[in-house]
């Protein structure tokens, strides 16, 4: 049971965001991570606004479907596969 | 400076519709999104659709799905969208409006990747509903009834899962066990960790069940079981009785029969045999409809084909997916099937179109169909089926909604020599492109024109008895004698009428006992029934000079001031009951038509030629006593009483305007008076006018969508008619009339038939309520870019369509072509000015509009220029440009060096352009001259450039290029153009280019505006301003020296400017800007602009153009959006206006927040804050507020209601 201190502590605040708001940033984020919840959150704004969708299906001249699909598969690996993980010392 | 937004046509490409009862039990409508706007359509019996409702609701619609409960008849609506909120909208018969029935906050507004919004699925028994978002969260809610059948709503059950996109999900059929939802899943939490690759090549997408547990009122993740990895879509399947249950993914190149515990059934959906291999066939839209003895399910590929999908089913085991082909109709973002068998096709670009299901293709055994039986797996997979598409077999073509999505790129001028200019715009995507010429206006169809003999001065139609549906005769009346035509088959004289042919006619009336009534100059011819004729005649040397008269009553002007009222006796009989002398000679009169359940009308408008109008009362203890007087000006040349829309109807919350009656006059100085006559007293009040024409407008009543109406035939004609209880004024796309009557037969239900000159005129309205006519011409490929040429008056047009095949590649147009060809003595000539593409021929064309064009690879090309004469809407010149190069930007330019040129067309070529990443081969720079007054053109030379040209302009006798992200400047030269000068520092790329003088307005395609400068001295280009925000700019419109507007791609709008004393600064620097440009920081220019207005539009602006709309009227900002809305920024004329309307906003927004609860300051601020814009959008919805909040708002505005509404008028009348 958190006490009334633990829900006022910055660090409990922080961790309370970040599991409520999916790309909530840390301390040692990294660029890749960053990068990953920008272009994640960028392909959500696309498909969710329909005159961006159709920007889009026209320059590429696809249907609007296809074009909302290929913006979720892309948002699985949206920037290319993540970095070796330096071990930590 | 102060803008007001007001949207003239809402936006026309449909972002979802949904199908159900949603005004009343057992009709079949459609609600459908486009962007902001939500309406209801309804498919009438003759198969048009008409748009019952329309409101813009000030947020993102992303979702909709109906659902109602078991035993209920009518439909609910869920809608997903930007707010953050779950809301459920009823239609409100009695109010005609989307009443919120639910709002439930879950989340952050926006359309955010984990906020709930982008799909809504309900259980099919409306227990229960889902609504999810993109990523991680699902919500679930339970819906129930309390004691009094009002929809209740729970708190929200969370199904969320951390890191896992949701591609779809669905509501499965579970009768009445407890609702399970159905989603396709794919976790990424791994992919995200491993820097091999494994994990991401082996993620696996699954389909999760959710289930709704009613007892606990909990949500369980019932099952999770791998699916197909190109599933995007699921369709339920009917269960519990009415078929097996489960659910249908569909997956790239697949169809897969899902249920819990069931094997997979897997059939493939057949494609085209044009398709590459390599190109996957996606389902984007599907529909389905139960009927007693089974169910239909159809569903579209990306392509637009369309496949009927039947399952064959035992119990709840599916033994067999049958996929069969049915029809191709263009690829659409939503399908509505009515139980009607209306097919409602809401297109994904152009326009819409209704259907007919002539059959279900049971009987049609040649289409190809694909079955989970016969499916075949080789070592590279599954066989594929293939087939070819065909004209349409099972699908009647009933109706068409124009829609002008996507508005490419949009200009206004007058070339046509109008009295308003026309707005030409360039729209729709690969072979549905059109050029479309819009005038503001009704837009008209001539039924039929015939010749006369002579001029008539006036026409009427009348009915033989008041039961008849249609009209029996019009009746032309000439200076000296008048013709009756009977209407039949044919329109023919006919002498047996009883009218007096000899002399010149001034009204006809049908009376309600059905005798027929002539008033001419010397009396008055009563025609009873039974052919007996009751003449009465003018006294002494008078004669009658006006009429006005209605079923039971009858005025009449002599000449010298004398009217005379008569009423009809129940014997049938014309009394005169009472005379007046005016004072002065009437110059017109009219009265309004008896009112429902009454003896009679109670006042008589009469217009004077001292410039006064009267009302005069009728009734019988004070009949012809003047109730009031109103001085108008000027003289009036006609008067109407006219109703004021829903007049009479119960339920209206109205406002101020509900059940008045409006008097109407028309004077000789081209105005028209609006004034509104107190029912009781008669007494006027609160006039409006409005500038109608250079002639005097003559006004006539005429029903139009079944109500009174009113035709005023100024310069040009207009219609007064009610649209969703408001008086619209609206001017009609016709030339001026002299005189004009409602008119009704059979062929023409409801229309006018209209004297102009010496020829009699059946005309009808066509989609009454759309604010623009649309005159379309066709182009082959997606337009990108026009120009105007001033001079010879034609335009320019630069098309280019992606992964498309170029003409002189198609072999299937190869094919088809050659025998024609061969017959026709035209087609060479044609085939040299290269305008016999596919869009030339009709049924060339429509085959592409059904079909679309063959698909290319990516990175292929096609492309042509094109002349377009704007006048008679044709194409003198089309050059298909080859290898590979896609004419991106056109502009002209007359080079200094070289004026025997004269003015030249520069286009701008990307050659094997690509995306994903960009990449580019070469570009060009093509330049064109003139020949035949600008009828073709001729290539001069191309000039290689290394990127793409994506913005042209001519500056100072010679063209600027924009090459990705440098500028240029060039010089013409004998054999290419030369470069002269070179400006390498912009962000991205140049997106557009503007010029004044020396100073250079680029916009960049992320980074906003910069504003340069060119010094002669030095050959160089300075960049001494640019924006502190980054704008990914889509449009641009020099405004003026320091002011450029612009629209970016998030769908704002805004205005930026130089400061006054940075822009002298810049001016005097004996530097040219040298000095200044070099004190920058960060790599940004020295002087920063500022934002002076800002304002969310709410789609992608493509085009911004500063037109005039109105003879004399003022200058404004007019924007085209990529959805296919034109809208205007109106600038403020005065401080007083400009304080009205924000406050009305502001009020507005506390008493009428947005339907889907968005709030409309934070959704106008979208990216960036809302600064001195107000939403006119918003002000117009005033009359909407129930009466008591509209008085309040109104107090608050130390205003009554009438004068908030007379404002609202009067600026929309000063717009357009």
């Amino acid at each position: 049971m958190a006490t009334l201190s633990d829900r006022f502590n910055i660090n409990a605040q922080l961790e309370h965001l970040q599991s409520k708001y999916v790309g909530t940033g840390h301390p040692d984020i990294n660029r890749f991570e960053w990068n990953l919840n920008i272009k994640r959150d960028t392909y959500a704004s696309f498909i969710g606004h329909h005159s961006l969708t159709a920007y889009h299906a026209i320059a590429e001249n696809e249907s609007t479907g296809r074009i909302k699909y290929n913006f979720l598969q892309n948002m699985l690996l949206p920037c290319g596969l993540p970095p070796e993980k330096e071990d930590e010392a | 400076m102060h803008l007001y937004n007001l949207t003239l046509s809402r936006p026309s490409a449909i972002t979802c519709a949904v199908v159900g009862s949603f005004s009343a039990p057992k009709v079949h409508e459609i609600v459908a999104a486009r962007g902001q706007t939500l309406e209801l359509l309804r498919p009438d019996e003759a198969g048009r659709v008409q748009v019952v409702h329309s409101t813009q609701v000030f947020g993102v619609i992303r979702s909709l799905t109906p659902f109602r409960f078991p035993g209920s008849q009518q439909d609910y609506v869920v809608c997903g969208s930007d707010s953050g909120r779950i809301v459920i909208l009823q239609y409100s018969k009695e109010k005609n409006c989307f009443a919120k029935v639910h709002q439930e906050t879950f989340g952050k507004s926006g359309c955010r990747r984990i906020v709930p919004g982008e799909y809504v699925a309900v259980d099919p028994k409306g227990r229960a509903c889902m609504i999810a978002a993109v990523e991680k969260s699902k919500f679930v809610y339970v819906l129930n009834r309390d004691n009094e059948a009002r929809l209740t709503i729970s708190s929200p059950l969370e199904a969320h899962k951390g890191s896992t996109l949701c591609y779809g999900i669905t509501g499965l059929d579970m009768g009445f066990d407890n609702p399970v939802f159905a989603a396709i899943e794919l976790d990424y939490a791994e992919a995200d960790q491993d820097p091999t690759g494994e994990a991401a090549s082996e993620a696996q997408k699954h389909l999760t069940l959710y289930e709704l547990d009613l007892g606990l009122n909990h949500v369980v993740r019932k099952s999770s079981e791998p699916v197909d990895n190109g599933a995007n879509m699921l369709i339920p399947v009917p269960g519990a009785g009415d078929g097996p249950g489960g659910v249908l993914v569909c997956a790239e190149n697949f169809l897969l029969y899902r249920n819990e515990g069931h094997p997979e059934v897997r059939a493939v959906i057949p494609r085209r045999t044009s398709l590459s291999g390599e190109r996957g066939v996606l389902i984007t839209a599907a529909c389905q409809m139960k009927i007693k003895t089974g169910f239909f399910i159809f569903v579209q590929s990306e392509y637009g084909d369309l496949y009927r999908v039947s399952l064959d089913y035992e119990g709840e085991q599916v033994k067999e997916v049958k996929v069969k082909y049915f029809d191709t109709i263009p690829p659409c973002t939503s399908l509505c099937l009515s139980r009607k068998g209306f097919l409602f096709a809401a297109a994904e670009f152009g326009d819409h179109a209704l259907y007919q299901l002539a059959s279900v293709g049971d009987d049609d055994e040649e289409a190809v169909e694909a079955s989970s039986a016969t499916l075949m797996q080789t070592e590279e997979g599954y066989a594929p089926v293939f087939f070819d598409p065909r004209p349409l077999r099972n699908l009647e073509p009933l109706d068409k909604l124009e829609s002008l999505a996507p508005i490419l790129d949009m200009k206004v001028a007058n070339l046509a020599n109008e009295e308003i200019p026309q707005i030409y715009a360039a729209c729709g995507r690969g072979p549905r492109s059109s050029l479309r010429v819009l005038r503001p206006g009704l837009a008209v169809t001539e039924m039929a024109v015939s010749p006369l003999p002579g001029n008539p001065t006036a026409v009427w139609t009348i009915k033989k008895s008041a039961a008849d549906e249609y009209d029996a005769y019009i009746i032309v009346s000439f200076s000296n004698a008048t013709l009756v035509l009977s209407i039949g088959e044919t329109v023919e004289e006919v002498n047996d009428s009883g009218f007096n042919g000899n002399v010149p006619t001034l009204q006809t009336q049908l009376l309600s006992d059905d005798s027929m009534l002539q008033v001419y100059p010397a009396g008055l011819r009563h025609i009873r029934p039974d052919r007996r004729i009751n003449e009465w005649r003018a006294p002494g040397r008078k004669t009658i000079v006006k009429a006005a008269t209605n079923e039971r009553q009858v005025a009449i002007a002599l000449s010298g001031g004398e009217v005379i009222y008569f009423e009809l006796n129940p014997q049938g009989m014309l009394v005169e009951s009472e005379k007046r002398e005016m004072g002065g000679d009437v110059a017109c009169v009219d009265v309004a038509p008896v009112p429902e359940g009454r003896q009679r009308c109670r006042f008589l408008a009469v217009g004077m030629f001292d410039g006064t109008v009267r009302v005069l009362s009728l009734d019988p203890d004070s009949t012809l006593k003047v109730l009031a007087t109103q001085a108008v000006g000027a003289t009036p040349e006609s008067v109407l009483l006219l109703d004021s829309p829903s007049a009479g109807k119960e339920g209206t919350d109205e406002g101020a305007g509900a059940g008045a009656l409006f008097l109407q006059v028309g004077l000789v100085n081209g105005v028209l008076l609006r004034t509104e006559v107190d029912r009781v007293t008669g007494q006027l009040s609160d006039t409006r006018t409005r500038f109608l024409g250079t002639r005097p407008p003559k006004l006539f009543a005429a029903a139009v969508r079944g109500e009174r109406s009113m035709l005023a035939l100024s310069s040009r004609p207009w219609l007064g008619y009610s649209d969703q209880g408001k008086f619209n004024l609206a001017p009609m796309s016709y030339e001026a009339l002299d005189y004009a009557a409602g008119f009704c037969s059979e062929q023409v239900p409801e229309g006018f038939v209209a004297v102009a000159r010496n020829t009699l005129r059946v005309l009808t309205l066509e989609r009454v309520g759309e604010f623009f006519n649309q005159q379309a011409l066709r182009l082959r490929y997606t337009p990108r870019k026009f120009v105007i040429h001033p001079d010879h008056k034609v335009l320019v047009i630069a098309e280019a369509d992606h992964a498309a095949v170029p003409l002189a590649q198609r072999e299937d147009l190869q094919q088809q072509q050659q025998p024609p060809a061969a017959m026709d003595t035209d087609a060479p000539a044609q085939q040299q000015d290269g305008i016999a593409g596919p869009e030339a021929d009709e049924e060339a064309a429509a085959r592409e509009e059904q079909w679309g064009t063959p698909k290319g690879e990516p990175g292929q090309w096609a492309s042509c220029v094109r002349i377009v004469d704007p006048v008679a809407l044709q194409t003198t010149h089309c050059i298909e440009l080859g290898e590979n190069e896609a004419a991106l930007s056109v502009c002209l330019v007359a080079f200094e060096s070289q004026p025997e040129m004269g003015t030249l067309l520069a286009v701008g070529t990307a050659q094997g352009l690509k995306f994903y990443p960009k990449e580019v081969q070469n570009g060009h720079v093509r330049i064109y001259r003139f020949l035949e007054e600008g009828r073709r053109i001729e290539l001069v030379h191309s000039t290689a450039v290394e990127g793409v040209p994506g913005a042209m302009a001519a500056f100072k006798g010679r063209l600027l290029v924009g090459v990705d992200a440098n500028l240029r400047l060039y010089d013409m030269g004998k054999k290419r153009l030369l470069r002269k000068a070179e400006h390498r520092k912009l962000p991205t790329r140049v997106a557009t280019l503007h010029v004044a003088g020396s100073r250079i307005y680029a916009g960049d395609g992320q980074e906003s505006m910069h504003f340069l400068r060119y010094k002669k001295a030095d050959n160089q280009f300075y960049e001494f301003a640019d924006d502190i925000v980054p704008r990914h700019i889509t449009a641009a419109l020099h405004l003026d020296y320091d002011t450029m507007a612009g629209a970016d791609r998030f769908g704002n709008v805004f205005v930026s400017r130089l400061p006054p004393e940075i822009s002298a600064q810049v001016e005097d620097d004996p530097t040219g800007g040298k000095y200044a440009a070099q004190t920058g920081i960060m790599g940004g220019a020295p002087n920063k602009l500022t934002t002076i207005n800002n304002f969310h539009v709410g789609e992608t602006v493509m085009a911004l153009q500063r037109a005039v709309l109105q003879p004399g009227g003022r200058e404004l900002i007019v924007y085209g959006t990529i959805n296919g809305a034109i809208g205007v920024l109106y600038p403020f004329t005065s401080r007083e206006d400009c304080d009205f309307f924000q406050h009305l906003e502001m009020h507005m927004r506390q008493e009428h927040p947005p339907l889907l609860g968005r709030d409309h300051l934070a959704y106008r601020s979208f990216y960036f804050p809302v600064k001195d814009v107000v939403d006119g959008d918003l002000c117009e919805q005033f009359p909407q507020l129930p009466a008591d909040k509209a008085r309040g708002v109104a107090e608050e505005l130390d205003r009554t209601p009438g004068e908030v509404l007379k404002k609202l008028e009067d600026i929309r009348n000063r717009i357009i």
